[in-house]
């Protein structure tokens, strides 16, 4: 999983698979991470309810 | 890629001298250590790197056939070392080796999946469904050049590498860089009382298998020899162990062939 | 006494009643979950399989939960991507059902494998050329997706959305939804491909080997595809299960039928792929190995592995349904719609069987016999363990949750919505969570 690890080649198989894997998940916990901040400063400023 | 003095490890069973006595199966189980059951009736749930099966031409008597044929591992090389199993395990626990052409299994790697017994047409892999247990006592038997395998992984033939392993040592030790055919013999080859078993490098022209079988390299390692054939060769598994058989219907029991596939296919 | 979570507006069955049935179904699991202690305990020999089949009932509702649970990503793509908007009062549903599916995916592979406590290998010594490790590594991250899909719905609980930190934690995650709708997709179009692949790229198996493009066998985009028809379908039929079992409407049928109408072309198109699929295998694929088709399914124990499951894949699971989805008289009659969704599901779940279980029952070796299986009650117990946890969330987020978010107003439980108001259009709101005017009282 990591180029630390033995059996890690710098091959086109390698960075494609784990490209498009770094890539998922980065955009996961940024996007999680931009909600949960945004969530803390809306309620730090007392914003007012939405209704879905 | 394999290396210009790289090695490949193959064997060549001669159908005609084997008896079926089940002699390789013995002493494969010795040699490495392959836990069993006190009931072993269901074969399916067996662990058995040699396999020998029973062949018959299916023809009423006086003409009925028969033939025993050994199974081992048959360490598929596949297309540059993809063989069926090697490329499929998610966890890196299976290797083709292309130094030795031998295809390893390391168990402590292994977590269990089972997705290269799928993948395997040969049935060379099979299952710990049980922790190995021996009866009291006889663990002192075991051989301690080979690890014992855990529940829940999956195992095979290895070509006996650990005597390959020994070989080395052995010439490293008197200074030499190679290692004689006779140094490294499997388990089976040396306890098969028909001498039906003959193993070695198939890249050696030297060496009694090549000069068996004359592999063709340019042809995807086919025999040359017309007497030679591979089990499933169809299939693009480009095994190592080669099967010589002067019966053309074993000849052909080796592989598939659709009906309208004439008879001299396989000569 | 649990009045005060159930959302404003509809209502619930009363609370013993709801103890009980949860009981009965936990019943139901725990007998599951005895099953899994003594696989974990006493290891795989509690199952029924054996080294011909390494693969058997679990690895086939591993295949068929994921494939089922396609709704989720499938509906998330047309909502969000292509931007069908009438989907939004079906959508969390949707990604309930696919939340299911896929933690029990996940649930059956921890004791699937031989040795659970290295699971977590297929990770780190990952052999990325493997399908097995391309399908570990999308469906944990897609689980990951579905639970940030299904948070913000949990949110909307009644007491929850009382703290202000989660009522704008819910809000902010339904504003980015497409993005992760999008990674989503992007995700379960690698992992149900690749579930297609593990049986397509094994070429010692002629059942199941198939060319393709690339490093990926035709098989990959048929599960992919099958995936995309079957699964919305599968949501569809548990919907209308669902409002069976409620005694209520739950979804318009507009909604629906919009979303049978969609699987129904995806249905069409597999379909003629998969047609065009087995015909190629079985004229070309098939033979170059020895293989005529009818080697695959003559002389089998029972028939088994019978001619008669491709037909019944094809025909009765397939053409069928598919015919039936893509007419609008169908898709408005509520059993043929009903029996085209179920059909369409069991097509699937048949599909899936015979890439698991037939590739491994083919003889392959000329002097080896087709091979058998029954799974043990172990093996049963833990596959249905999954559909009894799927009822328990079902139940829970249907009484505690906004999970339907037309219901209040087909159901309406005071006086009734006035026919002017079902006239508006649509708020343009996220789909789930509480009217603007707030109704006088729960039940």
């Amino acid at each position: 999983m990591f180029p630390f690890s033995f059996e890690w080649i710098w091959d086109m198989g390698h960075m494609v698979f784990h490209g498009g894997l770094w890539y998922a998940l980065s955009i996961m916990g940024l996007g999680l991470t931009y909600c949960i901040i945004k969530a803390a400063v809306d309620t730090a400023k007392g914003k007012g309810g939405y209704h879905h | 890629m394999e290396k210009e003095n790289s090695k490949k490890f193959g064997m060549v069973i001669d159908l005609d001298k084997c008896t079926g006595c089940g002699s390789c199966m013995v002493a494969c189980m010795a040699e490495n250590n392959i836990p069993f059951r006190e009931d072993e009736t269901d074969k399916l749930l067996s662990v058995s790197w040699m396999h020998v099966y029973r062949l018959t031409n299916v023809k009423p008597f006086p003409d009925t056939e028969e033939c025993y044929l050994p199974r081992p591992c048959q360490h598929c090389e596949g297309h540059h070392g993809h063989s069926p199993c090697v490329s499929v395990c998610p966890a890196t626990a299976t290797d083709y080796d292309m130094d030795t052409g031998i295809v390893s299994q390391i168990y402590t790697r292994c977590f269990g999946c089972r997705y290269c017994m799928a993948a395997c047409p040969y049935h060379v892999r099979q299952f710990n469904w049980w922790d190995p247990l021996w009866p009291d006592g006889m663990e002192k038997s075991l051989n301690p050049n080979v690890s014992v395998r855990m529940r829940g992984v999956v195992e095979k033939c290895s070509f006996c590498i650990h005597r390959y392993q020994l070989a080395k040592d052995q010439a490293y030790m008197e200074g030499r860089r190679e290692i004689e055919e006779d140094e490294y013999q499997t388990a089976c080859t040396q306890a098969c009382p028909a001498g039906a078993i003959t193993f070695g490098d198939l890249n050696n022209p030297k060496h009694a298998v090549y000069q068996m079988v004359k592999p063709d390299k340019k042809n995807g390692g086919k025999p040359k020899n017309p007497k030679a054939f591979r089990l499933l060769e169809r299939l693009g598994t480009n095994a190592k162990v080669y099967y010589l058989s002067s019966r053309e219907w074993v000849r052909r029991a080796g592989d598939n062939y659709l009906k309208t596939e004439g008879q001299a296919k396989h000569a | 006494m649990d009045s005060a979570l159930i959302p404003e507006g509809v209502k619930r069955c009363p609370t013993w009643q709801f103890i009980i049935w949860i009981g009965v179904v936990g019943a139901v699991m725990m007998w599951g979950v005895f099953a899994i202690l003594l696989v974990y305990i006493k290891g795989l020999n509690q199952t029924n399989m054996n080294n011909a089949y390494g693969f058997a009932l679990w690895i086939w509702a591993d295949l068929t939960v994921i494939a089922l649970g396609g709704g989720a990503f499938f509906t998330g793509f047309l909502r969000y991507i292509i931007g069908k908007d009438e989907l939004k009062h079906i959508i969390n549903y949707a990604v309930l059902i696919g939340f299911i599916c896929y933690s029990s995916a996940l649930l059956i592979l921890g004791f699937d494998v031989g040795q659970p406590l290295r699971a977590w290998f297929i990770f780190w010594h990952a052999n990325v050329h493997s399908m097995l490790t391309e399908v570990a590594f999308c469906l944990t991250c897609y689980f990951g997706v579905l639970c940030i899909e299904y948070l913000p719905l949990a949110l909307e609980n009644r007491q929850i959305d009382k703290v202000p930190f989660f009522h704008h934690l819910s809000h902010n995650m339904h504003e980015i939804m497409a993005v992760f709708a999008a990674t989503g997709a992007f995700l379960s179009f690698f992992h149900q491909g690749s579930l297609g692949g593990v049986p397509g790229v094994m070429f010692g198996r002629p059942f199941g080997f198939r060319e393709g493009v690339l490093i990926w066998p035709w098989t990959f985009f048929l599960f992919t595809w099958s995936a995309a028809a079957g699964g919305p379908c599968f949501t569809i039929l548990i919907t209308k299960i669902t409002e069976k079992a409620v005694r209520k409407k739950l979804v318009k049928d507009n909604v629906i039928e919009l979303l049978a109408k969609i699987s129904g072309w995806m249905l069409v198109g597999y379909m003629v792929a998969k047609i065009i699929d087995t015909w190629y295998w079985a004229a070309f694929t098939a033979p170059s190995k020895g293989f005529t088709l009818m080697d695959f399914y003559a002389n089998n124990p029972g028939s088994v592995y019978g001619i008669w499951i491709l037909i019944a894949e094809i025909g009765v699971c397939g053409v069928l349904p598919a015919l039936i989805l893509i007419t609008d008289k169908g898709r408005k009659n509520r059993i043929a719609l009903f029996l085209a969704v179920l059909l369409a599901v069991l097509g699937v779940c048949l599909n899936r069987w015979v890439m698991v279980l037939q590739v491994l029952a083919v003889p392959v070796l000329t002097f080896e016999n087709w091979a058998q299986y029954l799974p043990s009650w172990q093996e049963i117990a833990t596959t249905i363990l999954p559909v009894a946890y799927g009822i328990i969330m079902i139940s829970l987020s249907y009484r505690y949750l906004p999970v339907f978010p037309q219901e209040r107003e087909l159901n309406p439980i005071e006086a009734p919505v006035s026919q002017t108001q079902e006239q508006l259009p649509e708020p343009e709101t996220p789909p789930a969570g509480a009217e603007p005017e707030p109704s006088p009282s729960g039940s």
